[in-house]
């Protein structure tokens, strides 16, 4: 999956010489919580988030508050240094960049300019559809051995219950002789795929109890 | 005019019609186990039972497309083809087609709107239909056993009927999901389900960020348990959640769905729950509903797929709560004989779970210590919206 199928293509921008009180209004009247920062041609210069704003802002408790601060232009309290991505970028590598730069936010740019962006939401809501959290499904979690043809083998019982599957997951098992297979299956009872399962000599890992490792 | 009633009990012998096959883990048989150990008690009189009515189209088409209803009626005659039934969740293993199935879920939502209808027009008290509380039915889509969601039009038909504003709380080891997605929108309808974290479990939804919508944000409340959770906290979870949501939200009158799949014997979940809980839940539902609805209280069943040994006795002490009847001991002798030769398993013998009903349960601190956390986090809102107020 790339980036393009789930950035938001309306953004919100301003110019760096709009004023911070007009960041203020444009956070909340779009309750959004970051604004990508242009210039006059339309290209990426920096970023401001609603902590940003916030920092800045005179506290409403403030019986004199600062009107100057208010009047300065995003410039002063923007990030320059953006980490943006492409709309051809993978999604799963994206996800990474989230984890690893700890950033709530990555605008899309294509030529210089920004053409969508993608929030930390955006991505756990995607992950969630990859996962296949999102449909009425049951989880079954099955350790078999690391070799060919088991994913095949276990998606042909299932199969042969008329099971529809919703999503597959591989992890990898802390022994390297094994794999851990995930899927999200279509029915509210799935006993009878995990008794054909464990029939077929797998160990079904979940479900079980909690804290039995063996 | 006649005297209102305490409580009335839906039945008759057509609700057990709502078959699907006999390998099925639904099976209604459940309903009249339940009404023949009320009988056999002698805790049921014939002017407490009435008769379900058939629900119309234009009711079910309060919350199901008229497409769907549609697709039920064809399916029900053989009519519909497979790639088309299939797009609505029919002739799936869940949801199989069988024959007659739109009159038999009809009726069955026509029996909660009777429920529904005793109780609004001040008729009884309470009243109780344990052929309905099918949770998982969606607008257009049959979904984890349910063709119509009697739940969902029943809170649509209270609201136009008669404008009430309904709290529906659902403690079905399984999510409300269908329930809480027709509301999601509407601040006049609180859902409150409790169950199996669906981490696992179908339907996968129920976390506790799902609270509601637009108008509707604040007003769905979701406490997911972890699995093996056990009855001291599950009730601790219940009681807590119900209390705190029924004085926030006020509500005119009651719907709760008692599926009875939480217990240890249930097949298809993972908790740990005895008829200890099965006797707290009707109870506290009970006393809210005089508190805040003047006793308007409509309870449903739901899940329940131990029908041998959890869910006659289950569902009997709704009737019994309802009846402010407390039994204890040995279940009616004559029951047991004329159920033990038909049930594949030992019948429980008496209203209490045994001591030793499981083995303890490795990690039972870290458990309850989780679900503690999570209520706290499902009523986060209505907490400090209440120390605002001060
Ligand atoms: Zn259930
Ligand atoms: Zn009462």
């Amino acid at each position: 999956m790339i980036i393009e199928e789930i950035m938001n293509r309306n953004v919100h921008t301003m110019y760096a010489d709009q004023t911070i009180a007009d960041a203020l209004t444009l956070l909340n009247r779009q309750k959004i919580r970051h604004i990508p920062i242009v210039n006059k041609e339309e290209e990426l210069v920096g970023i401001i988030s609603d902590r940003d704003v916030r920092d800045a802002s005179p506290s409403t408790l403030d019986l004199d508050p600062d009107k100057a601060l208010l009047d300065s232009p995003v410039s002063s309290i923007m990030e320059p240094d953006v980490i943006t991505a492409h709309p051809l970028d993978f999604v799963e590598e994206i996800s990474a960049v989230f984890y690893e730069q700890r950033i709530g936010c990555v605008p899309i740019v294509e030529k210089g300019r920004v053409v969508g962006i993608v929030t930390e939401s955006d991505m756990l809501h995607t992950l969630i559809l990859l996962t296949g959290a999102h449909q009425p499904s049951s989880h079954i979690e099955i350790q078999v051995e690391n070799v060919s043809g088991k994913l095949a083998e276990i998606t042909s019982i299932i199969s042969k219950r008329k099971v529809n599957i919703i999503s597959v997951l591989v992890y990898p098992n802390n022994d390297d002789k094994y794999k851990n297979l995930v899927f999200r299956v279509q029915t509210m009872n799935p006993m009878g795929i995990i008794q054909d399962i464990t029939d077929h000599g797998h160990k079904v890992l979940w479900p079980n109890m909690p804290g039995v490792t063996e | 005019m006649t005297k209102k009633q305490d409580a009335v009990f839906i039945y008759s012998p057509e609700l057990l019609q709502y078959k699907f096959h006999d390998q099925h883990p639904f099976n209604q048989i459940r309903i009249q186990l339940t009404y023949e150990l009320l009988k056999e008690l002698d805790c049921l009189d014939d002017e407490e039972i009435v008769s379900p009515r058939l629900a119309s189209d234009e009711d079910i088409a309060l919350i199901h497309d008229t497409a769907y209803i549609e697709a039920v009626k064809k399916a029900g005659q053989g009519e519909l083809p497979e790639h088309i039934a299939s797009n609505y969740g029919l002739g799936t293993e869940d949801t199989p087609v069988f024959s007659n199935m739109h009159e038999a879920s009809a009726l069955m939502v026509g029996g909660t709107l009777t429920a529904v209808d005793y109780v609004m027009e001040g008729k009884a008290n309470h009243a109780l239909n344990l052929g309905g509380g099918l949770h998982h039915g969606f607008r257009g889509k049959a979904s984890g056993f349910c063709i119509y969601n009697d739940s969902s039009i029943a809170i649509e038909y209270m609201r136009k009927k008669y404008g009430a504003r309904v709290l529906y709380v659902d403690t079905d080891a399984h999510h409300g999901d269908g329930v809480q997605w027709a509301f999601y929108e509407d601040p006049d309808v609180c859902t409150l389900s409790i169950h199996e974290t669906g981490r696992y479990l179908f339907p996968g939804t129920g976390n506790i960020t799902e609270k509601g919508q637009g108008k509707g944000y604040g007003f769905s409340f979701n406490v997911p348990v972890d699995a093996f959770t056990e009855d001291e906290s599950w009730m601790k979870v219940y009681e807590t959640a119900i209390h705190e949501v029924a004085e926030y939200f006020k509500p005119d009158v009651i719907l709760t769905q008692n599926g009875a799949d939480a217990h240890y014997y249930d097949p298809l979940t993972h908790l740990s729950v005895s008829m200890e809980s099965y006797r707290f839940v009707p109870k506290v539902a009970h006393e809210l509903a005089h508190k805040y609805c003047d006793g308007r209280w409509i309870a449903v069943g739901g899940g329940g797929y131990d029908i041998w040994r959890v869910v006659p006795r289950a569902w009997a002490l709704i009737w019994l709560e309802m009846k402010q009847k407390h039994v204890s001991g040995n279940l009616p002798k004559n029951w047991l004989d004329r159920w033990q030769k038909q049930a594949p398993l030992t019948l429980s013998p008496s209203w209490e779970d045994p001591e030793n009903l499981y083995p303890a349960i490795p990690r039972k601190q870290e458990i309850t210590e989780k679900n503690y956390q999570t209520l706290t986090k499902a009523l986060y809102q209505i907490r400090s919206h209440k120390n605002a107020s001060f």
